[in-house]
């Protein structure tokens, strides 16, 4: 190690599009040997992709990538960033679960070969295990499956960490603390401190502010795509960091158009999240337009799919009171039957109502589908064609189609609007404002702060749990995201 | 201009994918009726619609099973076909007054063995393919002791139902018939239907959408019983008596009859028609096998080879709609 300022890693001007959604407009981005970066952002913000192109999983549009000297923009790959000492540790887990410990070692590190192999891997993992996390209570013969979140976490940690016959620079660390006990965080935050001391460099990604202000050296934000401020951790207060990570602009715009509070109407939902321990749980009246915020993957989904249930009879933690429809953002997984036509795929909803003598009618089923590609504006020159002609903007407002025709009074939105453009974002606001005010009711969980300001109430999710109740005067970005953060005193 | 009417002429068959079926089976008419030098056509369709009505009835109620998506088939079918024989015949007893009862008693074989089915999927979380293999271990068993050494014919009423003719036609055909154009209605025009044809395409998107999935996965494996079991009353009557061993040829031509048909093995794609269209071509198929003097063996070995190709070439149209 030729001193602290060496550059281990160096993006430039780094650019990725998918599809219309522009996640990374030109970053750069250095890290030196012997530093903790810490990596905050917004949901969005870029940070994740930003990640899988460095560690080589996703190859950028445009920019150069140097690691440890070498330009590997046109070799990159997860290949060569292994072999110039980059590991990444992703949020989504990518341990075998039907393997043991020693075996998923071996997956990564193809050094443990030959006889005995098995044991070399168990004992390299046991150390590392017992280095980072003493007490961990592992064995390298446990199946992945039989382990608790945390500790599969654990071992997906170690195994980054472990040293074969590659060199190790770089450790990405995407939120590797989500689903660690406070102690057991506390233990990987004082082995990162070591590690770097050792001269290796570790990128940390957290939502947990405390532990990205207590661990770093540096601190990059990330918004839009881009990064907005470079400090050294230490110039840095929680309260600095929340502002630089969202803007502080008040939008006027936005507030007007909120809608009035409606708080007369009968409440017709009511669910409390499994995981909720305090009394606080979700309510929405009769017209409401009803907020979940949060950062993404925080339970809000889970909600919405469980208040769907409800309706259909079978939920423990939710009470409806009338029909609901569910509007998908996961268009593929939630919401598009890919072999029918866009007309089926806006009826099957409410094909109970389209019946005549006990059978469907074409003609019904043909004029709701003309009906809604006027009022919703479906770019297509025929109902009849399939749904996979539409782009995917397009698709998303069959979907709305499909949950706005039924009969339902309650519609549940899961985030809707990822990837689809400003024009149909705008018509789609219009249409919701002027159906709550006919008296439907909303919930719409949105990764996006701006649609939160035509809600009448949000809820703010963490962990799974609803932590804060915010009413239309209180829906600051900041309040929203100061409730996503939030920790426990420790 | 060339190009454009062959380009709307796979158009218009790619919209109509139990064509292929119905062309498979007349040509090997075709070439049965030329090797005979046109001798005894008129009985070898005769034969066929009979034949076929029985592949039908099962392959209706086997194609809105495999239609609710990759994983489910029925495999219980032969047993079924098995056991409810021996019930109707037994219930029947060899009387025209019985033969209502005989049918309630038929029914109630196929709703039990569905709902048995079923519940072995849903409440044990068994996969389908291995459910309704144990399940039809089972019936099969149960059809053993129940039917052992039984010799009972068919109500005098019941044989002439399943053996004569309306107007030169099979009156089997005729109510095979039947029960295809009301299934092909059901398919299309019902909110059942609808709603199989959904939960093949996508079963969480289905849930999502209101639609009640296991309610209709249940009525499916229910329909597709009964209708083995009605299959299995009119085969017992046609050939004059329940014999154990009548359904072991309905295993692989119920699920034949459905992939050649069009039917998509990955779900949410189906039509009736096409049963009809590979039931013929099937047993026309065997039919003109044996007519050129064929062995068993080879019979077998071309229908396998047939049934790969069909799937072959569908599963290349489907990537080709993306």
């Amino acid at each position: 190690m030729d001193g602290r300022s060496a550059t281990i890693v160096a993006l430039e001007g780094v650019r990725k599009s998918f599809g219309a959604v522009r996640a990374l407009a030109g970053v750069d981005l250095e890290v030196r040997a012997g530093e903790c970066l810490g990596l905050v952002g917004h949901n969005g913000a870029g940070k994740s992709t930003l990640m899988q192109v460095l560690a080589g999983t996703l190859a950028a549009d445009e920019g150069r990538l140097v690691v440890a000297g070498d330009d590997i923009t046109a070799s990159a790959g997860v290949a060569a960033a292994r072999s110039h000492g980059v590991v990444c540790v992703f949020q989504e887990l990518s341990l075998c679960p039907n393997l043991t410990v020693a075996e998923n070692a071996r997956v990564m590190h193809r050094a443990f070969r030959g006889f005995g192999w098995r044991k070399r891997a168990g004992a390299a993992m046991v150390a590392m295990l017992d280095d980072i996390f003493p007490g961990h209570g592992i064995d390298p013969a446990d199946v992945v499956a039989d382990l608790s979140i945390a500790r599969r976490q654990m071992v997906e940690i170690a195994r980054a960490f472990l040293v074969t016959d590659q060199p190790l620079r770089l450790v990405i660390l995407d939120e590797p603390t989500s689903s660690l006990d406070q102690i057991v965080a506390e233990q990987l935050m004082g082995f990162v401190r070591r590690f770097v001391a050792r001269g290796g460099s570790v990128i940390l990604i957290s939502h947990l502010l405390g532990e990205i202000l207590s661990t770093c050296d540096r601190v990059v934000v990330m918004k839009d795509g881009r990064v907005v401020e470079t400090r050294p951790a230490r110039d840095f207060t929680r309260e600095s960091l929340v502002a630089a990570m969202g803007s502080v602009v008040a939008h006027e715009e936005g507030r007007s158009v909120a809608a009035t509070a409606r708080q007369a109407g009968e409440t017709v939902v009511e669910a409390r999240p499994p995981r909720q321990a305090d009394g606080r749980s979700l309510s929405a009246r009769r017209g409401e337009i009803v907020g979940l915020a949060g950062l993404a993957g925080h339970g809000q989904t889970d909600l919405l799919v469980r208040i769907n249930a409800a309706a259909q009879g079978r939920e423990p933690h939710a009470r409806v009171a009338g029909a609901v429809a569910f509007v998908a953002g996961d268009r593929q997984s939630d919401g598009v039957f890919p072999l029918w036509s866009i007309a089926e795929n806006i009826t099957i909803r409410s094909l109970g109502r389209l019946r005549r003598f006990g059978l469907i009618d074409p003609a019904a089923e043909a004029r709701m589908a003309e009906e809604w590609r006027q009022r919703i504006a479906i770019r297509t020159p025929d109902m009849g064609n399939g749904i996979l002609s539409l782009s995917g903007g397009n698709q998303q407002k069959a979907l709305f189609a499909r949950a706005l025709a039924s009969e339902a009074d309650i519609v549940l939105m899961d985030d809707p609007m990822r990837g689809v453009d400003v024009g149909t974002k705008q018509e789609v606001y219009g249409m919701v404002r002027a159906e709550a005010a006919r008296g439907r009711t909303f919930l719409w969980y949105t990764t996006e702060f701006d649609e939160l300001l035509h809600c009448d109430r949000v809820y703010v999710f963490r962990a799974g749990v609803i932590v804060a109740e915010l009413a239309a005067d209180e829906i600051t970005e900041e309040r929203v995201l100061q409730s996503s953060f939030a920790e426990e005193a420790a | 201009m060339q190009q454009g009417a062959f380009s709307r002429l796979a158009d218009w068959s790619s919209r109509r994918p139990w064509l292929w079926s119905f062309v498979g089976a007349g040509v090997i008419f075709l070439a049965t009726i030329a090797f005979t030098s046109g001798k005894g056509g008129a009985d070898v369709l005769a034969a066929a619609l009979t034949f076929a009505s029985f592949y039908v009835i099962v392959g209706i109620g086997q194609m809105f099973v495999i239609t609710t998506g990759p994983g489910n088939v029925d495999l219980s079918i032969p047993a079924n076909i098995a056991l409810a024989g021996a019930v109707a015949m037994k219930v029947m007893d060899g009387s025209n007054v019985m033969i209502l009862p005989g049918l309630a008693a038929v029914a109630g074989v196929g709703l039990a063995i569905g709902c048995f089915n079923f519940a072995l999927i849903r409440i044990l979380s068994i996969p389908p393919i291995i459910a309704t293999l144990s399940a039809s271990f089972l019936v099969q068993s149960t059809a053993i002791a129940y039917g052992r050494g039984l010799r009972i014919k068919p109500p005098p009423l019941f044989a002439e139902l399943a053996t004569g003719r309306l107007l030169g036609v099979p009156i089997l055909a005729i109510m095979a018939l039947v029960v295809a154009a009301v299934m092909a209605v059901v398919l299309r025009r019902t909110v059942y239907g609808r709603s199989v044809l959904a939960i093949g395409q996508n079963a969480r998107a289905a849930g999502l959408a209101g639609i009640r999935v296991e309610r209709v996965r249940f009525a499916t494996y229910v329909l597709s019983a009964v209708f083995a079991s009605l299959c299995g009353a009119l085969l017992a009557g046609f050939s004059g008596g329940a014999s154990l061993n009548m359904g072991e040829e309905f295993l692989l031509a119920s699920i034949a009859v459905v992939v050649i048909g069009g039917t998509s093995v990955a779900g949410g794609f189906s039509n009736v028609p096409g049963i009809w269209g590979a039931s013929l071509f099937l047993y026309l198929l065997v039919t003109m096998l044996n007519t050129f003097g064929v062995g068993a063996g080879v019979r077998l070995i071309l229908t396998g080879l047939i049934i790969i190709a069909v799937i072959a070439l569908s599963g290349g149209r489907r990537a080709g709609r993306g």
